[in-house]
């Protein structure tokens, strides 16, 4: 069970049915999910793209359906939240440790921390969630918001 | 007695990925009876702390001249070479 992450994601802040052309849109519609369910300030969407074209969050994985976790600083946060994007289609981020490379990316975390290193229960889920390549597949594959919470009640971890 | 190592956890905000990766690298060297103390803070703010620092660990880029060991990894994000990056958190600690 991943329960800090159910805790914090609200079904109706994962996009499931979007149509992207770039890590800026993707953050974007997630962003905008946030912002409408009060998580947000209305800064946080242009301070999450502009973060992460600095400081891009592709992260490669083990079973080679990779993710990205945009996020940004504490100030733009209203209360701890997250929202998740799942893509048909992989889009490009950048990678974390190594900027100039690309990133396919199918599964985007958008974290929205109010704390520092406060959700710590959080983040160390979706890292397991990051290296367990058959619940990112499982995740991946849903194509409704429940699809993605009934994979989070049913991991093991 | 020795005093713990004292390793500088770096990322881009300071709040996520540097939370994970200094909860990481703390229960693993806990496991193998290794004192360390960890600090985390900004990629932009390494050089400005690393003198109170014996190895940095880093998600983002950070100067190569900072005078100690630098180890960039996402292993503590993604488990992809986990068990390689202690034994070289290890190794460079010795130095």
């Amino acid at each position: 069970m991943s329960n800090a992450i159910l805790e914090l994601l609200n079904p109706l802040c994962v996009v499931v049915d979007g149509n992207f052309n770039s890590s800026t849109s993707v953050i974007t519609a997630i962003g905008e999910k946030l912002f409408t369910q009060g998580y947000v300030k209305d800064t946080f969407i242009q301070a999450a793209i502009e973060r992460e074209l600095v400081l891009p969050t592709g992260l490669p994985l083990a079973g080679g359906i990779n993710a990205a976790i945009p996020h940004t600083e504490i100030e733009h946060v209203i209360k701890p939240g997250l929202g998740m994007a799942i893509l048909k289609d992989s889009i490009n981020f950048q990678n974390m440790v190594s900027p100039t490379d690309s990133v396919a990316v199918n599964l985007v975390f958008l974290l929205a921390l109010d704390k520092p290193k406060a959700q710590i229960e959080m983040l160390q889920e979706v890292a397991s969630v990051l290296q367990d390549p058959q619940l990112v597949s499982n995740l991946v594959s849903q194509e409704t918001a429940e699809g993605v919470i009934n994979c989070f009640k049913n991991s093991k971890k | 007695m020795e005093r713990p190592k004292r390793i500088l956890v770096a990322c881009g905000t300071a709040i996520a990925t540097s939370t994970v990766v200094a909860k990481g690298i703390e229960e693993a060297l806990k496991e193998r009876g290794i004192k360390i103390t960890t600090r985390q803070c900004k990629a932009s703010e390494v050089k400005s702390l690393v003198s109170d620092a014996d190895l940095v660990v880093t998600t983002t880029p950070v100067p190569s001249d900072l005078g100690v060991p630098v180890i960039q990894t996402l292993a503590f994000l993604t488990g992809i070479g986990r068990e390689a990056v202690i034994e070289e958190i290890i190794e460079k600690l010795k130095e």
